[in-house]
């Protein structure tokens, strides 16, 4: 550096003026460009945000949030939705004894049945919901437990899983299918709804498995391995240590349903983003007609008791639910918006009248300038 | 006998540290005696760092003692050793791209040093040896070797002049690239030399190198044919310094006696430190506090796991077992792990992309000052310079200013304004004055249009023709083929009225001091030319065209105690003259009284006008007198002891009854808007601080002039003059004149309002403070330290209540001295240097911003400095608006940087509590390696090359502006604190208004339920456009680019999120994202959601911006009028109404 700097002087001091400008570089030899760009003098917009401008967006704000919420906050009160929690903790509850005998190794799934009333009648379709509580989907462990490549039918994973389904990859040296913690814990207790005629005889009803999974999970993420016989496709794999039926006999009822596109399956291996959680289960279409879907009466819910979550200390509900163009009853949304609405409102009463005082005190104080 | 104990004495000598003995061409002695040869270091010049061998570990080194670079490494070697919840590509990537980056960068800068030391080591001197001349590089130099140098060459190491191709054994030497005076100084062979160097025999002795430029003490032995040894003194006289060049002389000899690092030059040098902005400083601190909330982060979230864990069925349910692996792991191993996970987990909050960021920031935003076209200078064609592009910002927080002024605030270009001759006064009036141009304007007497008489005028005009040491340039061929290097030249003073006197002008005169030749050049206009020294007789050309000559008896050298200087003339006719020039103060009480008071008026008006002036007296010497002086001047030259002394003696005996003959007055013309700029630069709340190494009264009459001093500043003076008025000690009297004036200006003095406008106070006493380097060598370096100690409080305190501050006199290290100690009191105010000269290379390098001005002396300032500009009047705008505006930009962006990553992470953390505390993370890797890669990255730096707040024009016509900036005052602790609480409070909104709607997970028409990975997008896409809005809503100059930019980055986001989402990827392991972003705008609870939480967050944010109407910071009631003004005078340009 110090060499250099003083070289520089020998240099220029032989020849100054002449050939040492070029040293500094071809950039700054020249005349810089007279452009906007490099003069920093490109046309701009130059925002304000003064009283007068923010006051209006506030009053818009309110003024269109505040309905907005009313309507959302409408639109959730009119979902009806119903929720039974079937743990059977307390002593008295149906499910109690199937809670409390409940073994990994029984073969025939403890049934208990659950009796409720709905008070109003459901109306257009009506969603059925399994939630459970204090179960964590979202934990680290558990959410990377699966293989993506296996789900979607490809043939090297499905004999060789990848390591992240440890420790429910292999079983015997048998590759598991479908591999890991999620699908190895799918919910599998079966709920049977049932309408209890004011005779006493049950109705069943017409509980729809399809269309509770995302469309593109069903039909692209989720793909069953290449094969003419799904029962062959898996036939060098085992089935997860906790289900009782293979992959490919998930639906008996419908062949299409089976496999890694079974839909319960699909919705089940959506990790929840909270430890308290619902899922799609079942769907009850709407009925032809003026009638209610479900009409108000008592219902009887016949579940099968195969889901284990009084160990680390969970809860099982069933949900009825209808739904909205918001989705599920949620009244957040419209309180949140009628809430931000007001106080933008308010905001703008205020600031009206602070500016409208600053106003005064400013131009007064601009005087003596 | 006596030799060889004088020999034993000198191995002696070589042995004590304080002197080295150099044997001049290595001849061995006569005398059989071994002796050992002394070692010195070679000439060699080394100032690059690395070399091939050592340059990876060393830069690695270098760079990961980087606070930040530290971090991501340990970050990323967590990643690769721990099971961590991100790919440790992830922050690997990034920082082997900044490491390669600027290890690329920091070897060609090496490779530059080396390339340049090359030159300088490589370049061929020539040395006799052996009675032969050869060839040898400059680094093969060493200590003893004979050089020879020619004319215009710069000498290669520190010689003792031996031999002069002049008769008079002198040689004139230009040192401007050492101390910037780029006068001639003469040097001196030693006496008695022999003209056959081969034959000569000597040795000599002198002290160790010590930076002093002007201080050398030597005593040279001469060995002559079994004669006692000849002893003769060595000064600085005889010593010739590296870098400095041989001018006017044709070839000299000289023997090396300091050589390569040990050169006055090297030793005046210092290292080329790193510098750091405050803005840098900043960045650290607030580092560190991000890196306490990271640390405490993890540490909350691990013990919290563990307590979680703790409850039963909590840590294994049976849905989700752990590995083998997992569970033989040592459970403190397993903590410690967690805890390294939890960090790596939210490491984001400080981002690797913040420092490329920063660094592009300043690469990029530096091009606006080379491409400015204000700093473009069309006489020596050159924009303005960025060496180094990390300080841009620092040019907005400049509290000191310190200023060379020769070439910096002056032409260095003296020129003769007036005089007065008897009392009239002559003005010269531009190119079209005449002989008879004279006239009168003011007098003590109105005479209006009358001169003095013919006689007295001539005589006058005789006295400055030849009252001076100046010499006319030799050979005007030779200077002619050098084309413009005369004019670079002071002496060559540039010929701007050639036309007018075409045959005259020609000539190129040389003197010691500029304003000499101003003076010949003055008196040469009405018509007397000096036409040359030679032997002995002086030439003139009056203004009958005849030629003058005048025999040159006596020249009573100028030495800055006398303050003046004389020459005694025989003229043809036989007259004994002598004329005798010097400052007023010294000459009025040595001429009769009576002629005194007409004059006085015109100098002190002249002085207060700034001009340097000098008073011109003469005598007439009979006979006897004559013959007196001379006798008393030979034997004053000729004694051995006190010799200085004893001339002095004869000077003053000489220099008495003279007669006024009248004054001059010569303009050191200041630099294009030197006072507007000062004014400009004091208005800002800048201290100005002159450092110089001229004279005082020069200098002070410099400050005069561009308004650093005024007419009422009082001025406190601490000179070698003050401290030895009172006859008694320096010490004594340093210690009572500091306590005397520390009262004065700092204890009577109402207390200074910190950070207002410390521009003139009207109505308020103003000091100026000057001191010169002896003086301040004194207050550094006292006796005992704690007097020292207490000199320098009072010192600064002193120069801290003056409205400027002038130090005279001082040596290029002593600037860098003056810097360093006001860098370091208290508050360490920021400090810029500015020069041109490389006197001023030390203190350039010492301030925390160092400025060059492309002057006429050469280009190490430039080379050295931060920036380079070509004129001074630059610096106005390269502060005012240049470095408020990088300030606010870079500040902005800071904030803006913590502020983003840390509403971006805290939803992570948040989502800690809702997922067992399991490392799980909210967003998929894709969104957390591109948030500050891609998504918010070119906003913000958009916003940071673009931003005006203000606008330029505004900028520069409000210096106070700039005061509302300083001290850092955008990153001061309140307001990093605000930033990190609505950091938070994004945070939290974004967090906590999802986890509300996902209370009821089913957000889709059809029932169907969203996941994890749906939670972490609706978060991140609040997290996009709320940070990008922020940045908007901050946004004050929108520029195609911004809106480009800022409109562009959300699409982008949206388009890469439909991308992402929208294919299976094959090299993927989860295709976690899967239509999770289509999914979720499907549903109108999310658009929903995403809007609302995007007004909450930004809601507080505007209402601030209203409620803080008079705006926060840039509030200024005052100049709103000035603003509707301005905008009004200039309907045409984008002047903001600013807010």
């Amino acid at each position: 550096m110090m060499a250099s700097s003083y070289n520089a002087k020998e240099e220029d001091g032989h020849h100054p003026g002449s050939s040492n400008h070029g040293g500094t570089g071809p950039s700054s030899s020249k005349k810089p460009d007279n452009t906007a760009f490099k003069q920093q003098r490109l046309p701009a917009w130059q925002p304000i945000l003064t009283a007068g401008t923010v006051l209006p967006a506030f009053f818009i704000i309110g003024l269109i949030f505040i309905p907005i919420g009313i309507g959302l906050y409408v639109t959730s009160n009119n979902i009806k939705e119903f929720e039974i929690d079937y743990t059977g903790v307390e002593p008295d509850s149906p499910c109690y004894i199937c809670a409390q005998n409940f073994s990994w190794n029984s073969t025939t799934p403890c049934i208990c049945t659950v009796n409720f009333t709905l008070q109003q009648p459901f109306e257009n379709n009506v969603y059925m919901y399994y939630g459970l509580s204090n179960f964590y989907q979202n934990h680290r462990r558990y959410v990377k437990s699966r293989d993506d490549k296996q789900l979607n039918g490809d043939l090297n994973n499905l004999e060789d899983p990848s390591s992240d389904c440890e420790p429910y990859r292999k079983i015997g040296g048998k590759a598991v299918a479908p591999c890991g913690a999620i699908a190895n814990s799918l919910f599998n207790d079966t709920l049977d709804l049932s309408y209890v005629e004011s005779n006493g005889t049950l109705n069943s009803i017409d509980l729809q498995r399809k269309g509770i999974a995302w469309w593109t999970d069903k039909h692209v993420k989720f793909k069953n391995p290449a094969g003419s016989n799904l029962s062959v496709a898996f036939q060098n794999t085992v089935m997860p240590v906790n289900w009782r039926n293979p992959v490919y006999n998930l639906d008996p009822s419908d062949p299409d349903n089976n496999g890694f596109i079974n839909e319960d399956f699909i919705v089940w291996m959506r990790t929840a983003a909270l430890p308290t959680f619902r899922k799609l289960y079942r769907i009850i279409p709407k009925k032809s007609g003026a009638a209610s879907t479900l009409p108000s009466g008592s219902y009887r819910l016949k579940i099968a008791y195969n889901y284990p979550v009084l160990s680390f200390d969970g809860r099982k509900r069933m949900i009825l639910s209808t739904i909205s163009w918001m989705g599920g009853k949620n009244p957040f949304l419209g309180i949140a918006y009628i809430t931000v609405g007001s106080i933008c409102f308010f905001l703008g009463i205020v600031l009206l009248i602070i500016n409208h005082k600053y106003g005064n005190r400013s131009s007064s104080a601009d005087i003596p300038n | 006998m006596l030799r060889r104990s004088l020999n034993r004495l000198l191995g002696g000598d070589e042995r004590r540290v304080d002197n080295r003995t150099i044997y001049i061409g290595h001849q061995s002695f006569p005398v059989n005696e071994a002796f050992i040869p002394p070692k010195f270091c070679d000439n060699r010049i080394v100032s690059s760092k690395y070399t091939v061998w050592n340059f990876l570990p060393k830069n690695l080194f270098e760079q990961f003692r980087r606070i930040a670079n530290f971090y991501f490494l340990i970050i990323f070697l967590v990643q690769v050793i721990v099971d961590t919840p991100t790919s440790p590509v992830t922050s690997g990537l990034p920082l082997f791209f900044v490491i390669t980056v600027t290890a690329i960068k920091q070897g060609y800068e090496d490779w530059l040093r080396h390339k340049a030391d090359r030159e300088v080591n490589k370049s061929t001197v020539k040395v006799l040896e052996n009675g032969e001349e050869t060839s040898k590089e400059s680094e093969k130099i060493k200590v003893g070797d004979i050089v020879e140098v020619t004319e215009n060459d710069t000498f290669p190491c520190d010689l003792i002049l031996l031999q002069s191709s002049r008769d008079d054994g002198t040689c004139f030497v230009t040192t401007a690239s050492l101390d910037g005076e780029s006068n001639h100084k003469t040097h001196y062979t030693v006496p008695d030399i022999e003209r056959d160097l081969q034959s000569l025999s000597a040795t000599i002795e002198c002290e160790q190198p010590q930076p002093d430029l002007y201080k050398f003490n030597g005593r040279m032995h001469i060995y002559k044919n079994d004669q006692e040894p000849t002893v003769r003194s060595l000064g600085p006289e005889n010593l010739l310094l590296k870098g400095a060049t041989l001018k006017n002389t044709q070839k000299i000899c000289g023997v090396a006696v300091y050589t390569g690092m040990e050169t006055k030059m090297a030793l005046n040098y210092q290292g080329k430190s790193q510098k750091r902005s405050v803005v840098e400083k900043s960045i650290n601190a607030f580092l560190l506090v991000y890196l306490c909330i990271l640390v405490s982060k993890a540490l909350v979230c691990t013990t919290l796991k563990y307590v979680w864990q703790n409850k039963p069925g909590q840590d294994e349910p049976w849905y989700n077992e752990k590995t083998q692996k997992e569970k033989d792991t040592n459970l403190y191993l397993k903590m410690f792990t967690d805890f390294l996970s939890f960090m790596v987990l939210f490491n984001f909050i400080i981002p690797v992309s913040m420092y490329v960021t920063v660094e592009m920031q300043k690469f990029l935003g530096s091009f606006f000052i080379t491409w400015d076209k204000d700093f473009f200078d069309p006489e020596i064609q050159e924009g303005a310079l960025v060496n180094t592009s990390d300080l841009n910002e620092e040019l907005g927080q400049v509290e000191y200013i310190f200023t060379d002024k020769t070439g910096t605030l002056t032409q260095n270009n003296m020129e003769f304004i007036e005089c007065c001759i008897d009392g009239f006064q002559y003005k010269h009036r531009g190119a079209c004055s005449e002989l008879d141009g004279f006239c009168v304007t003011d007098g003590p007497v109105n005479k209006l249009q009358q001169k003095a008489g013919r006689e007295r005028e001539e005589l006058f005009l005789r006295a400055l023709c030849l009252c001076h040491t100046v010499q006319v340039k030799e050979s005007t061929e030779q200077a002619r083929s050098q084309g413009e290097d005369c004019i670079d030249q002071v002496d060559g003073l540039p010929v701007e009225d050639e036309a007018l006197q075409p045959p005259q002008e020609e000539r190129g005169f040389i003197a010691s001091s500029p304003d000499e030749i101003a003076l010949v050049k003055g008196a040469m206009r009405y018509g007397f030319t000096f036409l040359g020294l030679e032997s002995k007789t002086m030439k003139i050309l009056n203004r009958n065209k005849d030629v003058e000559m005048y025999e040159l008896l006596h020249v009573l050298n100028f030495d800055p105690v006398r303050r003046r200087m004389s020459v005694i003339v025989r003229s043809r006719s036989g007259d004994t003259l002598l004329f005798c020039k010097g400052a007023d103060s010294s000459i009025f009480p040595r001429v009769r009284q009576e002629e005194v008071e007409r004059i006085r008026m015109h100098v002190e008006r002249n002085a207060t006008d700034g001009y340097r002036t000098l008073c011109v007296a003469y005598k007439h010497l009979s006979e006897e007198e004559y013959a007196q002086a001379d006798e008393g001047l030979r034997e004053a030259r000729l004694a051995l002891q006190d010799r200085e002394e004893k001339l002095m003696a004869v000077y003053n005996q000489v220099e008495t009854g003279m007669n006024l003959l009248g004054a001059t007055a010569v303009e050191d013309r200041l630099q294009e808007e030197a006072a507007e700029t000062m004014e400009a630069l004091q208005g800002a709340g800048m201290k100005v601080w002159v450092l110089t190494g001229d004279k005082m009264e020069t200098a002070k009459s410099t400050c005069y002039a561009c308004g650093l001093f005024q007419k009422r500043t009082e001025l406190l003076e601490l000179t070698v003059r003050t401290l030895e008025d009172g006859g008694r000690k320096r010490e004594d009297r340093l210690h009572e004149l500091l306590s005397e004036y520390h009262k004065k200006a700092v204890q009577d003095a109402p207390p200074v309002k910190a950070g207002g406008s410390r521009g003139r106070f009207f109505g308020k006493q103003d000091y100026g403070f000057i001191i010169d380097g002896p003086s301040l060598s004194i207050v550094l370096s006292s006796s005992s330290e704690s007097n020292s100690n207490l000199y320098k409080n009072l010192f600064l305190q002193i120069c801290q209540n003056c409205t400027a501050v002038l130090c005279c006199r001082m040596a290029p290290l002593q600037k860098a001295q003056i810097v360093k100690m006001v860098k370091n009191c208290k508050g360490s105010p920021i400090t810029l240097s500015i020069g041109d000269g490389a006197n001023d290379v030390s203190m350039i390098l010492e301030a925390h911003v160092g400025i060059g001005i492309k002057g006429k002396e050469g280009r190490q300032a430039v080379r050295n400095s931060d920036y380079a500009i070509p004129k001074l009047k630059h610096l106005k705008k390269l502060l005012l608006a240049h470095g408020h505006l990088y300030y606010v930009r870079i500040a902005h962006l800071v904030q803006y940087f913590f502020y983003k990553n840390l509403c971006f992470i805290l939803p992570q953390f948040l989502y800690q509590f809702f997922c067992g505390y399991s490392q799980q993370p909210l967003y998929d890797a894709a969104y957390l390696t591109m948030y500050n890669i891609c998504f918010t990255s070119m906003p913000i730096l958009a916003y940071s090359l673009f931003e005006q707040h203000i606008c330029i024009e505004f900028l520069l016509k409000n210096a106070n502006l700039y005061s509302e900036v300083a001290k850092n005052a955008m990153l001061r602790w309140e307001l990093f604190l605000y930033w990190t609480l609505l950091g938070v409070f994004h945070g939290l909104v974004f967090f906590f208004g999802v986890r509300f709607l996902f209370g009821n997970p089913a957000l889709q028409d059809n029932g169907q339920v969203f996941g994890n990975w749906s939670y972490g997008t609706i978060v991140f896409t609040v997290l996009v456009f709320t940070v990008t809005l922020k940045l908007a809503l901050d946004t004050r100059h929108w520029t195609w680019i911004n809106h480009f930019v800022i409109w562009g980055s959300l699409a982008f986001y949206v388009f890469f999120s439909f991308f992402w989402g929208g294919i299976i990827w094959p090299f993927q392991k989860h295709q976690r994202l899967y239509f999770v972003f289509a999914n979720m705008l499907s549903s109108v609870s999310a658009w929903l959601v995403i809007i609302l939480l995007i007004l909450l967050s930004l809601l507080p944010e505007i209402l601030l911006v209203v409620l803080r109407k008079p705006r926060g910071p840039y509030a200024r009631k005052l100049s709103e009028d000035d603003l509707l003004q301005s905008s009004r005078l200039q309907p045409s340009h984008h002047c903001p109404i600013s807010t």
